[in-house]
Protein backbone atom coordinates (compact mmCIF):
# COMPACT_ATOMS: atom_id res chain seq x y z
CA UNK A 1 0.00 0.00 0.00
CA UNK A 2 1.13 3.52 -0.78
CA UNK A 3 2.45 5.17 3.17
CA UNK A 4 1.78 8.59 3.46
CA UNK A 5 3.65 11.42 4.62
CA UNK A 6 3.00 13.49 7.56
CA UNK A 7 1.04 16.19 6.17
CA UNK A 8 -1.25 13.65 4.32
CA UNK A 9 -1.42 11.84 7.65
CA UNK A 10 -2.41 14.83 9.36
CA UNK A 11 -4.78 15.79 6.87
CA UNK A 12 -6.40 12.13 7.22
CA UNK A 13 -6.39 12.52 11.18
CA UNK A 14 -8.34 15.58 10.63
CA UNK A 15 -11.04 14.00 8.18
CA UNK A 16 -11.48 10.96 10.75
CA UNK A 17 -12.34 14.11 13.62
CA UNK A 18 -14.90 14.90 11.30
CA UNK A 19 -15.85 11.53 11.16
CA UNK A 20 -15.89 10.90 14.77
CA UNK A 21 -18.10 14.13 15.72
CA UNK A 22 -20.65 13.79 12.71
CA UNK A 23 -20.97 10.25 14.03
CA UNK A 24 -21.56 10.64 17.95
CA UNK A 25 -23.70 13.58 16.98
CA UNK A 26 -25.54 11.96 14.59
CA UNK A 27 -26.18 9.07 17.42
CA UNK A 28 -27.02 11.33 19.91
CA UNK A 29 -24.30 9.39 21.93
CA UNK A 30 -20.99 7.92 22.30
CA UNK A 31 -18.05 8.71 23.04
CA UNK A 32 -15.98 11.42 21.51
CA UNK A 33 -12.84 12.52 23.68
CA UNK A 34 -11.16 9.56 23.79
CA UNK A 35 -11.44 8.88 20.08
CA UNK A 36 -10.38 12.46 19.14
CA UNK A 37 -7.34 11.91 21.39
CA UNK A 38 -6.35 8.70 19.83
CA UNK A 39 -7.07 9.69 16.12
CA UNK A 40 -3.34 10.63 15.55
CA UNK A 41 -2.42 6.86 16.85
CA UNK A 42 -4.56 5.21 14.50
CA UNK A 43 -4.40 6.71 11.63
CA UNK A 44 -0.59 6.32 12.54
CA UNK A 45 -0.97 2.73 12.72
CA UNK A 46 -3.34 1.94 9.58
CA UNK A 47 -1.61 4.37 7.47
CA UNK A 48 2.08 4.10 8.13
CA UNK A 49 3.25 1.93 11.04
CA UNK A 50 1.48 -1.49 10.34
CA UNK A 51 1.95 -3.85 7.19
CA UNK A 52 -1.72 -4.52 6.46
CA UNK A 53 -2.80 -7.24 3.72
CA UNK A 54 -5.50 -5.78 1.42
CA UNK A 55 -9.22 -6.79 2.11
CA UNK A 56 -10.13 -8.53 5.64
CA UNK A 57 -8.73 -11.84 6.55
CA UNK A 58 -10.18 -12.50 9.89
CA UNK A 59 -7.14 -15.34 10.88
CA UNK A 60 -4.90 -12.03 9.89
CA UNK A 61 -2.02 -14.55 8.98
CA UNK A 62 0.81 -12.53 7.69
CA UNK A 63 0.10 -9.20 8.33
CA UNK A 64 -0.35 -7.01 11.51
CA UNK A 65 -2.73 -7.06 13.77
CA UNK A 66 -4.35 -4.28 15.96
CA UNK A 67 -6.91 -4.79 18.97
CA UNK A 68 -8.59 -2.15 20.40
CA UNK A 69 -9.05 -2.66 24.34
CA UNK A 70 -10.96 0.34 25.36
CA UNK A 71 -14.16 -0.44 22.88
CA UNK A 72 -15.88 2.98 23.71
CA UNK A 73 -13.46 4.64 21.19
CA UNK A 74 -15.05 2.89 18.80
CA UNK A 75 -16.09 6.03 16.62
CA UNK A 76 -12.46 6.81 15.55
CA UNK A 77 -11.11 3.17 14.78
CA UNK A 78 -14.68 2.50 12.77
CA UNK A 79 -13.84 5.96 11.09
CA UNK A 80 -10.07 4.60 10.21
CA UNK A 81 -10.96 1.14 8.93
CA UNK A 82 -13.63 2.91 6.49
CA UNK A 83 -11.34 5.74 5.39
CA UNK A 84 -8.33 2.46 5.06
CA UNK A 85 -10.78 0.64 2.87
CA UNK A 86 -12.69 -2.13 5.36
CA UNK A 87 -16.02 -0.90 4.41
CA UNK A 88 -17.88 1.89 2.64
CA UNK A 89 -17.60 5.49 4.41
CA UNK A 90 -21.63 5.95 3.74
CA UNK A 91 -21.59 3.09 6.59
CA UNK A 92 -20.24 5.40 9.31
CA UNK A 93 -23.72 7.12 9.54
CA UNK A 94 -25.31 4.02 11.12
CA UNK A 95 -22.89 4.17 13.89
CA UNK A 96 -25.03 2.74 17.22
CA UNK A 97 -28.15 2.24 14.99
CA UNK A 98 -30.56 -0.18 15.15
CA UNK A 99 -29.43 -2.98 12.34
CA UNK A 100 -25.92 -1.71 12.11
CA UNK A 101 -22.89 -3.50 11.98
CA UNK A 102 -21.10 -0.33 13.66
CA UNK A 103 -22.42 -1.15 16.82
CA UNK A 104 -21.59 0.99 20.00
CA UNK A 105 -18.79 -0.99 21.17
CA UNK A 106 -16.56 -3.24 18.48
CA UNK A 107 -18.37 -6.76 17.99
CA UNK A 108 -18.06 -9.23 15.17
CA UNK A 109 -21.24 -11.29 15.30
CA UNK A 110 -22.33 -8.49 12.80
CA UNK A 111 -19.54 -8.81 10.76
CA UNK A 112 -17.99 -5.95 10.15
CA UNK A 113 -14.78 -6.38 8.20
CA UNK A 114 -11.54 -4.90 10.30
CA UNK A 115 -12.92 -6.47 14.09
CA UNK A 116 -11.63 -9.49 15.18
CA UNK A 117 -12.93 -9.74 18.91
CA UNK A 118 -15.39 -7.72 21.15
CA UNK A 119 -14.47 -5.22 22.99
CA UNK A 120 -16.09 -2.48 25.51
CA UNK A 121 -15.98 -4.19 28.83
CA UNK A 122 -12.91 -2.92 30.12
CA UNK A 123 -9.36 -5.11 31.07
CA UNK A 124 -9.65 -7.58 28.34
CA UNK A 125 -8.02 -6.81 25.44
CA UNK A 126 -3.95 -6.79 26.89
CA UNK A 127 -4.77 -10.90 27.26
CA UNK A 128 -6.34 -11.27 24.04
CA UNK A 129 -3.77 -9.50 21.86
CA UNK A 130 -0.96 -11.74 23.85
CA UNK A 131 -2.85 -14.48 22.79
CA UNK A 132 -2.75 -13.36 19.20
CA UNK A 133 0.56 -13.11 19.49
CA UNK A 134 1.76 -16.18 20.83
CA UNK A 135 -0.31 -17.89 17.58
CA UNK A 136 1.67 -15.47 15.16
CA UNK A 137 4.48 -17.23 16.76
CA UNK A 138 3.29 -20.70 17.03
CA UNK A 139 2.84 -20.27 13.07
CA UNK A 140 6.26 -18.52 12.32
CA UNK A 141 4.33 -15.58 11.14
CA UNK A 142 7.09 -12.65 12.19
CA UNK A 143 4.36 -10.38 11.95
CA UNK A 144 3.56 -7.62 15.17
CA UNK A 145 0.67 -7.18 17.35
CA UNK A 146 -0.71 -3.74 18.30
CA UNK A 147 -3.03 -2.83 20.99
CA UNK A 148 -4.32 0.11 22.38
CA UNK A 149 -5.55 0.79 26.06
CA UNK A 150 -7.04 3.51 28.03
CA UNK A 151 -4.85 4.70 31.21
CA UNK A 152 -8.36 4.72 33.39
CA UNK A 153 -8.75 0.97 32.07
CA UNK A 154 -5.68 -0.07 33.96
CA UNK A 155 -7.35 0.21 36.86
CA UNK A 156 -8.92 -3.02 35.99
CA UNK A 157 -6.49 -6.26 37.69
CA UNK A 158 -6.77 -8.45 34.40
CA UNK A 159 -4.39 -6.29 32.62
CA UNK A 160 -1.67 -6.96 35.22
CA UNK A 161 -2.11 -10.46 34.77
CA UNK A 162 -1.37 -10.11 31.30
CA UNK A 163 1.22 -7.87 31.83
CA UNK A 164 3.17 -10.17 34.10
CA UNK A 165 2.04 -13.23 31.34
CA UNK A 166 3.62 -11.11 28.45
CA UNK A 167 7.08 -10.96 30.20
CA UNK A 168 7.05 -14.40 31.54
CA UNK A 169 6.76 -15.83 28.14
CA UNK A 170 8.32 -13.29 26.64
CA UNK A 171 5.99 -12.30 24.44
CA UNK A 172 8.08 -10.01 22.34
CA UNK A 173 6.31 -9.23 19.13
CA UNK A 174 3.69 -6.83 20.60
CA UNK A 175 3.64 -3.29 21.31
CA UNK A 176 0.89 -2.33 23.77
CA UNK A 177 0.34 1.42 24.02
CA UNK A 178 -1.75 3.26 26.93
CA UNK A 179 -3.48 6.09 26.11
CA UNK A 180 -2.40 8.49 28.97
CA UNK A 181 -4.77 11.46 28.88
CA UNK A 182 -5.29 11.51 32.36
CA UNK A 183 -8.69 11.71 32.47
CA UNK A 184 -11.54 9.17 33.18
CA UNK A 185 -15.76 9.26 33.01
CA UNK A 186 -15.92 10.68 36.52
CA UNK A 187 -12.97 13.01 36.20
CA UNK A 188 -9.59 13.27 36.41
CA UNK A 189 -7.21 9.62 37.11
CA UNK A 190 -5.52 11.39 39.71
CA UNK A 191 -8.66 12.31 41.63
CA UNK A 192 -10.78 8.71 40.56
CA UNK A 193 -7.93 6.36 40.85
CA UNK A 194 -4.44 7.42 40.92
CA UNK A 195 -2.19 5.46 38.49
CA UNK A 196 0.92 6.25 40.09
CA UNK A 197 4.22 6.58 38.14
CA UNK A 198 3.22 4.43 35.24
CA UNK A 199 6.60 3.73 33.89
CA UNK A 200 7.78 2.42 36.67
CA UNK A 201 4.96 -0.24 36.95
CA UNK A 202 4.92 -1.38 33.43
CA UNK A 203 8.96 -1.61 33.62
CA UNK A 204 9.17 -3.67 37.08
CA UNK A 205 6.61 -6.08 35.33
CA UNK A 206 9.29 -6.94 32.91
CA UNK A 207 8.34 -4.19 29.74
CA UNK A 208 10.29 -2.33 27.80
CA UNK A 209 8.74 0.84 28.24
CA UNK A 210 8.84 4.15 25.50
CA UNK A 211 7.24 7.31 25.62
CA UNK A 212 5.12 9.01 22.59
CA UNK A 213 2.96 12.41 21.66
CA UNK A 214 0.33 10.94 20.45
CA UNK A 215 -0.48 14.39 19.11
CA UNK A 216 2.00 15.33 17.66
CA UNK A 217 2.46 13.04 14.07
CA UNK A 218 5.89 13.28 14.07
CA UNK A 219 6.96 12.21 17.15
CA UNK A 220 4.68 9.97 16.90
CA UNK A 221 5.58 8.33 13.69
CA UNK A 222 9.66 8.27 15.26
CA UNK A 223 8.43 6.44 18.90
CA UNK A 224 6.48 3.80 16.97
CA UNK A 225 9.27 3.35 14.68
CA UNK A 226 11.55 3.00 18.00
CA UNK A 227 8.87 0.62 19.46
CA UNK A 228 9.02 -1.77 16.30
CA UNK A 229 13.01 -1.20 16.71
CA UNK A 230 12.83 -3.04 19.92
CA UNK A 231 10.47 -5.71 19.51
CA UNK A 232 12.22 -9.42 18.99
CA UNK A 233 14.04 -8.59 21.96
CA UNK A 234 12.47 -10.96 24.60
CA UNK A 235 10.32 -8.22 26.01
CA UNK A 236 6.83 -6.65 25.29
CA UNK A 237 6.91 -3.49 24.66
CA UNK A 238 4.76 -0.44 25.90
CA UNK A 239 4.15 2.50 24.70
CA UNK A 240 3.19 5.11 26.91
CA UNK A 241 1.43 7.87 25.12
CA UNK A 242 0.63 10.88 26.04
CA UNK A 243 -2.41 12.82 24.85
CA UNK A 244 -5.05 15.02 25.59
CA UNK A 245 -8.76 14.02 25.60
CA UNK A 246 -11.01 16.02 22.66
CA UNK A 247 -7.74 16.95 20.87
CA UNK A 248 -9.01 18.78 17.90
CA UNK A 249 -12.12 20.42 19.04
CA UNK A 250 -11.18 23.38 21.49
CA UNK A 251 -14.16 23.02 23.79
CA UNK A 252 -13.70 19.23 23.82
CA UNK A 253 -9.85 19.48 24.73
CA UNK A 254 -8.47 18.56 28.28
CA UNK A 255 -11.83 17.54 29.79
CA UNK A 256 -13.55 13.86 30.97
CA UNK A 257 -16.69 15.72 30.94
CA UNK A 258 -16.62 15.15 26.41
CA UNK A 259 -15.51 11.55 27.70
CA UNK A 260 -19.42 9.97 26.87
CA UNK A 261 -21.73 13.04 25.73
CA UNK A 262 -22.75 14.18 22.00
CA UNK A 263 -22.49 17.47 20.59
CA UNK A 264 -25.80 19.63 19.90
CA UNK A 265 -26.55 20.55 16.52
CA UNK A 266 -24.76 24.27 17.35
CA UNK A 267 -21.65 22.64 19.45
CA UNK A 268 -21.28 20.36 16.06
CA UNK A 269 -21.18 23.08 13.56
CA UNK A 270 -18.63 24.87 15.85
CA UNK A 271 -16.55 21.51 15.94
CA UNK A 272 -16.65 21.28 12.39
CA UNK A 273 -15.36 24.67 11.73
CA UNK A 274 -12.14 23.74 13.03
CA UNK A 275 -11.77 20.53 11.78
CA UNK A 276 -11.01 20.55 7.32
CA UNK A 277 -13.13 18.50 5.70
CA UNK A 278 -10.01 16.66 3.39
CA UNK A 279 -11.27 13.59 2.50
CA UNK A 280 -14.82 14.30 1.94
CA UNK A 281 -17.31 13.48 4.76
CA UNK A 282 -19.35 10.57 4.84
CA UNK B 1 -30.38 -56.27 38.11
CA UNK B 2 -29.08 -53.74 36.36
CA UNK B 3 -28.65 -54.16 32.37
CA UNK B 4 -25.27 -51.54 32.42
CA UNK B 5 -22.17 -53.14 34.77
CA UNK B 6 -18.80 -51.68 35.93
CA UNK B 7 -15.00 -53.54 36.26
CA UNK B 8 -13.05 -50.06 37.15
CA UNK B 9 -13.72 -46.69 38.37
CA UNK B 10 -11.93 -43.89 37.24
CA UNK B 11 -12.24 -40.19 37.40
CA UNK B 12 -14.14 -38.17 34.40
CA UNK B 13 -10.92 -35.41 34.13
CA UNK B 14 -8.50 -38.59 33.91
CA UNK B 15 -10.77 -39.08 30.34
CA UNK B 16 -9.87 -35.29 29.68
CA UNK B 17 -6.63 -35.84 30.37
CA UNK B 18 -6.58 -38.96 27.69
CA UNK B 19 -8.36 -37.26 25.12
CA UNK B 20 -6.28 -34.00 25.15
CA UNK B 21 -3.05 -36.11 24.86
CA UNK B 22 -5.24 -37.82 22.17
CA UNK B 23 -5.64 -34.66 20.58
CA UNK B 24 -1.90 -33.48 20.83
CA UNK B 25 -0.99 -36.55 19.13
CA UNK B 26 -3.82 -35.72 15.95
CA UNK B 27 -4.45 -32.36 15.41
CA UNK B 28 -1.08 -29.67 15.41
CA UNK B 29 -3.87 -27.06 16.24
CA UNK B 30 -4.60 -28.05 19.47
CA UNK B 31 -3.06 -26.00 22.42
CA UNK B 32 -3.84 -25.80 25.54
CA UNK B 33 -3.67 -23.34 28.65
CA UNK B 34 -3.61 -24.07 32.70
CA UNK B 35 -3.96 -22.21 35.60
CA UNK B 36 -2.07 -23.80 38.09
CA UNK B 37 -3.52 -26.95 38.14
CA UNK B 38 -1.85 -29.19 35.93
CA UNK B 39 -1.76 -32.02 38.14
CA UNK B 40 -5.32 -31.69 38.81
CA UNK B 41 -6.65 -31.48 35.17
CA UNK B 42 -4.39 -34.26 34.36
CA UNK B 43 -2.78 -31.88 31.69
CA UNK B 44 0.64 -33.73 31.85
CA UNK B 45 0.64 -36.03 29.23
CA UNK B 46 -0.48 -33.39 26.82
CA UNK B 47 2.69 -31.50 28.70
CA UNK B 48 5.23 -33.66 28.02
CA UNK B 49 4.44 -34.82 24.40
CA UNK B 50 4.11 -31.34 23.35
CA UNK B 51 5.99 -28.53 25.06
CA UNK B 52 5.17 -26.15 22.79
CA UNK B 53 1.64 -26.02 22.93
CA UNK B 54 1.49 -25.87 26.16
CA UNK B 55 0.85 -22.56 28.45
CA UNK B 56 0.82 -22.15 32.08
CA UNK B 57 -1.07 -18.52 32.70
CA UNK B 58 0.00 -18.88 36.58
CA UNK B 59 -3.14 -18.22 39.04
CA UNK B 60 -5.37 -15.84 36.31
CA UNK B 61 -7.90 -17.25 35.05
CA UNK B 62 -9.69 -13.76 33.42
CA UNK B 63 -5.97 -13.39 31.46
CA UNK B 64 -6.63 -17.12 30.41
CA UNK B 65 -10.03 -16.62 28.93
CA UNK B 66 -8.52 -13.57 27.24
CA UNK B 67 -5.48 -15.34 25.97
CA UNK B 68 -7.56 -18.25 24.75
CA UNK B 69 -9.44 -15.98 22.57
CA UNK B 70 -6.82 -14.32 21.23
CA UNK B 71 -5.43 -17.84 20.47
CA UNK B 72 -8.12 -18.68 17.91
CA UNK B 73 -7.34 -15.89 15.83
CA UNK B 74 -4.53 -17.61 13.37
CA UNK B 75 -6.48 -20.65 13.77
CA UNK B 76 -5.50 -22.16 17.34
CA UNK B 77 -7.77 -24.54 19.11
CA UNK B 78 -7.35 -23.04 22.89
CA UNK B 79 -8.29 -25.71 25.57
CA UNK B 80 -8.16 -23.90 28.81
CA UNK B 81 -8.10 -26.09 32.48
CA UNK B 82 -9.20 -25.37 35.42
CA UNK B 83 -11.46 -25.94 37.79
CA UNK B 84 -14.97 -25.33 37.05
CA UNK B 85 -15.69 -22.72 39.64
CA UNK B 86 -12.73 -20.56 38.11
CA UNK B 87 -14.02 -21.42 34.26
CA UNK B 88 -17.25 -20.09 35.27
CA UNK B 89 -18.21 -17.49 37.47
CA UNK B 90 -14.96 -16.15 38.11
CA UNK B 91 -14.55 -14.72 34.51
CA UNK B 92 -18.09 -14.71 33.14
CA UNK B 93 -17.97 -11.43 31.56
CA UNK B 94 -14.51 -12.25 30.26
CA UNK B 95 -15.91 -15.85 28.86
CA UNK B 96 -19.38 -13.16 27.65
CA UNK B 97 -17.38 -10.69 25.56
CA UNK B 98 -13.93 -12.50 24.38
CA UNK B 99 -15.19 -15.76 24.25
CA UNK B 100 -18.75 -15.97 23.03
CA UNK B 101 -20.06 -12.66 21.93
CA UNK B 102 -16.75 -12.93 19.70
CA UNK B 103 -17.63 -16.33 18.33
CA UNK B 104 -13.98 -17.66 19.26
CA UNK B 105 -13.25 -21.77 18.50
CA UNK B 106 -12.14 -22.05 22.91
CA UNK B 107 -12.35 -25.08 24.64
CA UNK B 108 -13.22 -24.05 28.33
CA UNK B 109 -12.50 -27.36 30.05
CA UNK B 110 -13.76 -27.56 33.91
CA UNK B 111 -12.63 -30.20 36.34
CA UNK B 112 -13.33 -30.44 40.11
CA UNK B 113 -17.20 -29.59 39.53
CA UNK B 114 -20.45 -29.60 41.92
CA UNK B 115 -20.62 -31.48 45.24
CA UNK B 116 -18.13 -34.39 44.70
CA UNK B 117 -14.94 -32.01 44.59
CA UNK B 118 -16.01 -33.26 48.33
CA UNK B 119 -13.80 -32.27 51.47
CA UNK B 120 -12.90 -28.36 49.92
CA UNK B 121 -15.93 -27.60 50.77
CA UNK B 122 -18.47 -24.41 49.20
CA UNK B 123 -16.17 -22.38 47.85
CA UNK B 124 -14.75 -24.53 45.50
CA UNK B 125 -18.13 -26.61 45.07
CA UNK B 126 -19.83 -24.93 42.51
CA UNK B 127 -23.56 -25.96 41.50
CA UNK B 128 -24.18 -23.00 39.40
CA UNK B 129 -21.28 -23.57 36.14
CA UNK B 130 -24.11 -25.27 33.84
CA UNK B 131 -26.55 -22.55 34.66
CA UNK B 132 -24.82 -19.76 34.09
CA UNK B 133 -22.79 -20.49 30.64
CA UNK B 134 -26.04 -22.07 28.91
CA UNK B 135 -27.66 -18.80 29.30
CA UNK B 136 -24.80 -17.27 26.71
CA UNK B 137 -25.59 -17.17 23.59
CA UNK B 138 -23.53 -19.72 21.37
CA UNK B 139 -22.07 -21.52 23.98
CA UNK B 140 -22.31 -25.26 24.15
CA UNK B 141 -22.62 -27.05 27.37
CA UNK B 142 -21.13 -30.82 28.08
CA UNK B 143 -21.39 -32.83 30.69
CA UNK B 144 -20.31 -36.14 30.01
CA UNK B 145 -21.24 -39.33 32.40
CA UNK B 146 -17.80 -41.18 33.04
CA UNK B 147 -14.75 -41.63 31.90
CA UNK B 148 -14.72 -43.03 28.62
CA UNK B 149 -17.35 -40.66 27.73
CA UNK B 150 -15.82 -37.39 29.00
CA UNK B 151 -13.00 -38.83 26.46
CA UNK B 152 -15.01 -39.15 23.54
CA UNK B 153 -16.10 -35.58 24.63
CA UNK B 154 -12.98 -34.28 24.92
CA UNK B 155 -12.10 -35.47 21.07
CA UNK B 156 -15.60 -34.48 19.50
CA UNK B 157 -15.42 -30.83 20.28
CA UNK B 158 -12.10 -30.20 19.12
CA UNK B 159 -13.61 -31.11 15.29
CA UNK B 160 -16.93 -28.25 16.54
CA UNK B 161 -16.34 -25.11 15.86
CA UNK B 162 -17.47 -22.33 18.68
CA UNK B 163 -17.21 -21.87 22.22
CA UNK B 164 -17.91 -25.46 24.27
CA UNK B 165 -17.79 -25.69 28.16
CA UNK B 166 -16.84 -28.94 28.71
CA UNK B 167 -17.46 -30.15 32.84
CA UNK B 168 -16.23 -32.69 34.57
CA UNK B 169 -15.20 -33.71 38.14
CA UNK B 170 -12.85 -35.20 40.42
CA UNK B 171 -13.53 -37.93 42.28
CA UNK B 172 -13.83 -42.26 40.86
CA UNK B 173 -16.96 -43.43 39.30
CA UNK B 174 -17.86 -46.46 37.47
CA UNK B 175 -17.16 -46.44 33.86
CA UNK B 176 -20.02 -48.33 31.75
CA UNK B 177 -20.18 -46.89 28.78
CA UNK B 178 -18.08 -48.15 25.68
CA UNK B 179 -14.53 -47.42 24.95
CA UNK B 180 -14.50 -46.31 21.73
CA UNK B 181 -17.75 -44.57 21.23
CA UNK B 182 -18.73 -41.79 18.70
CA UNK B 183 -19.50 -38.85 20.65
CA UNK B 184 -21.96 -36.51 19.24
CA UNK B 185 -22.76 -33.42 20.68
CA UNK B 186 -26.72 -32.75 21.14
CA UNK B 187 -27.47 -36.19 20.87
CA UNK B 188 -29.45 -37.99 24.27
CA UNK B 189 -28.65 -41.35 24.47
CA UNK B 190 -31.48 -43.89 25.67
CA UNK B 191 -29.91 -46.13 27.93
CA UNK B 192 -32.72 -47.77 29.52
CA UNK B 193 -36.05 -48.00 27.78
CA UNK B 194 -38.87 -47.82 29.58
CA UNK B 195 -42.96 -47.03 30.15
CA UNK B 196 -43.66 -45.84 33.54
CA UNK B 197 -41.16 -42.82 33.94
CA UNK B 198 -38.35 -41.15 32.34
CA UNK B 199 -35.24 -40.51 34.12
CA UNK B 200 -33.43 -37.52 32.24
CA UNK B 201 -29.30 -37.44 34.01
CA UNK B 202 -26.57 -36.00 33.58
CA UNK B 203 -22.84 -36.44 34.59
CA UNK B 204 -22.08 -38.48 37.55
CA UNK B 205 -25.80 -38.62 37.95
CA UNK B 206 -26.23 -41.17 35.04
CA UNK B 207 -24.96 -43.82 37.02
CA UNK B 208 -27.10 -42.93 40.04
CA UNK B 209 -30.35 -43.08 37.71
CA UNK B 210 -29.24 -46.46 36.74
CA UNK B 211 -28.99 -47.68 40.17
CA UNK B 212 -32.35 -46.40 40.35
CA UNK B 213 -33.64 -47.70 37.63
CA UNK B 214 -32.73 -51.35 38.95
CA UNK B 215 -34.59 -50.71 41.79
CA UNK B 216 -37.49 -49.54 40.35
CA UNK B 217 -37.78 -52.66 38.39
CA UNK B 218 -37.80 -54.86 41.30
CA UNK B 219 -40.25 -52.56 42.50
CA UNK B 220 -42.48 -53.27 39.38
CA UNK B 221 -42.12 -49.83 37.70
CA UNK B 222 -40.25 -49.86 34.00
CA UNK B 223 -38.07 -46.68 34.40
CA UNK B 224 -36.71 -44.88 30.83
CA UNK B 225 -33.40 -43.98 31.29
CA UNK B 226 -31.65 -41.51 29.00
CA UNK B 227 -27.98 -39.84 29.01
CA UNK B 228 -28.85 -36.22 28.29
CA UNK B 229 -24.76 -35.41 28.30
CA UNK B 230 -24.71 -32.19 26.13
CA UNK B 231 -27.40 -29.27 27.92
CA UNK B 232 -27.12 -27.06 25.16
CA UNK B 233 -28.18 -27.85 22.48
CA UNK B 234 -30.74 -29.96 24.29
CA UNK B 235 -31.97 -33.03 22.19
CA UNK B 236 -35.49 -32.03 22.28
CA UNK B 237 -36.91 -34.35 19.83
CA UNK B 238 -35.54 -37.07 21.98
CA UNK B 239 -36.93 -35.55 25.45
CA UNK B 240 -40.26 -34.72 23.91
CA UNK B 241 -41.03 -38.32 22.26
CA UNK B 242 -39.77 -40.03 25.56
CA UNK B 243 -42.67 -38.45 27.61
CA UNK B 244 -45.22 -39.08 24.97
CA UNK B 245 -44.85 -42.71 25.97
CA UNK B 246 -43.61 -42.35 29.73
CA UNK B 247 -46.15 -39.26 30.98
CA UNK B 248 -43.92 -38.17 33.57
CA UNK B 249 -40.33 -37.12 34.42
CA UNK B 250 -37.40 -37.05 36.35
CA UNK B 251 -34.08 -35.10 36.13
CA UNK B 252 -31.37 -35.65 38.03
CA UNK B 253 -28.20 -33.68 38.35
CA UNK B 254 -25.10 -32.58 40.48
CA UNK B 255 -26.23 -28.97 40.22
CA UNK B 256 -28.39 -26.37 41.19
CA UNK B 257 -31.99 -26.54 40.70
CA UNK B 258 -32.18 -23.26 39.41
CA UNK B 259 -30.63 -23.16 36.50
CA UNK B 260 -29.73 -26.99 35.11
CA UNK B 261 -30.54 -29.74 33.30
CA UNK B 262 -33.74 -29.81 35.26
CA UNK B 263 -34.47 -25.98 34.27
CA UNK B 264 -34.06 -26.46 30.58
CA UNK B 265 -36.46 -30.02 30.63
CA UNK B 266 -39.25 -27.82 32.50
CA UNK B 267 -39.09 -25.23 30.02
CA UNK B 268 -39.12 -27.69 27.16
CA UNK B 269 -42.72 -29.64 28.63
CA UNK B 270 -43.77 -26.59 29.50
CA UNK B 271 -43.50 -25.05 25.82
CA UNK B 272 -44.29 -28.23 24.10
CA UNK B 273 -46.04 -31.00 26.06
CA UNK B 274 -46.62 -30.14 30.00
CA UNK B 275 -45.86 -33.53 32.45
CA UNK B 276 -45.09 -33.60 36.30
CA UNK B 277 -41.78 -33.52 36.67
CA UNK B 278 -39.47 -33.79 39.56
CA UNK B 279 -35.97 -32.56 40.17
CA UNK B 280 -33.52 -34.56 41.79
CA UNK B 281 -30.61 -31.10 41.88
CA UNK B 282 -29.55 -29.61 45.04
CA UNK B 283 -32.12 -26.97 46.21
CA UNK B 284 -30.95 -23.35 46.43
CA UNK B 285 -28.19 -23.86 48.89
CA UNK B 286 -24.56 -23.91 48.93
CA UNK B 287 -22.45 -27.17 49.95
CA UNK B 288 -20.09 -28.16 52.78
CA UNK B 289 -17.29 -30.14 53.22
CA UNK B 290 -17.47 -34.19 53.50
CA UNK B 291 -17.04 -36.83 51.45
CA UNK B 292 -18.52 -37.12 47.43
CA UNK B 293 -21.08 -39.79 49.01
CA UNK B 294 -21.96 -38.34 51.97
CA UNK B 295 -22.56 -35.17 50.17
CA UNK B 296 -25.30 -36.51 47.62
CA UNK B 297 -26.81 -38.13 50.02
CA UNK B 298 -26.97 -35.00 52.41
CA UNK B 299 -27.90 -32.21 49.53
CA UNK B 300 -30.18 -35.28 47.76
CA UNK B 301 -28.94 -36.29 44.55
CA UNK B 302 -28.43 -39.92 44.63
CA UNK B 303 -30.27 -42.98 43.50
CA UNK B 304 -32.25 -43.26 46.75
CA UNK B 305 -33.14 -39.55 46.09
CA UNK B 306 -33.93 -41.05 42.09
CA UNK B 307 -36.15 -43.68 43.26
CA UNK B 308 -38.28 -41.84 45.66
CA UNK B 309 -38.63 -38.97 42.69
CA UNK B 310 -40.05 -41.29 40.41
CA UNK B 311 -42.59 -43.11 42.58
CA UNK B 312 -43.40 -39.40 43.30
CA UNK B 313 -43.64 -38.32 39.84
CA UNK B 314 -45.48 -41.27 38.77
CA UNK B 315 -48.37 -40.60 41.67
CA UNK B 316 -48.68 -37.32 39.81
CA UNK B 317 -49.53 -38.63 36.21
Amino acid sequence: MNELNIKELERTASQVRRDIVRMVHGASSGHPGGSLGCTDFLVALYFKIMNRKVGFDPDGIGEDLFFLSNGHISPVWYSVLARAGYFEKAELSTFRKIDSRLQGHPATEEGLPGIRVASGSLGQGLSVACGAAQAKKLNNDPHLIYTLMGDGELEEGQVWEAAMYAAHHKIDNIIATVDYNGQQIDGPTEEVMSLGDLKAKWEAFGWEVISSKGNDMANLLQQLEVAKALTGKGKPILNLMHTEMGYGVDFMVGTHKWHGIAPNDEQLTDALNQLEETLGDY
Amino acid sequence: MTKYSYTEKQDTRSGFGEGLAELGRTNPNVVALCADLVGSLKMQTFIDENPDRFFQVGIAEANMMGLAAGMTIGGKIPFTGTFANFSTGRVYDQIRQSIAYSEKNVKICASHAGLTLGEDGATHQILEDMGMMKMLPNMTVINPCDFNQTKAATIAIAKHHGPVYLRFGRPKVPIFTPKDQKFEIGKALHLVEGTDVTIFATGHLVWEAIEAEAALAEMGIQAEVINIHTIKPLDVKAILASVAKTGCVVTAEEHQMNGGLGDSIAQTLALHHPAPLEMVAVKDTFGESGKPDELMKKYGIDAAHIIAAAKKVIQRK
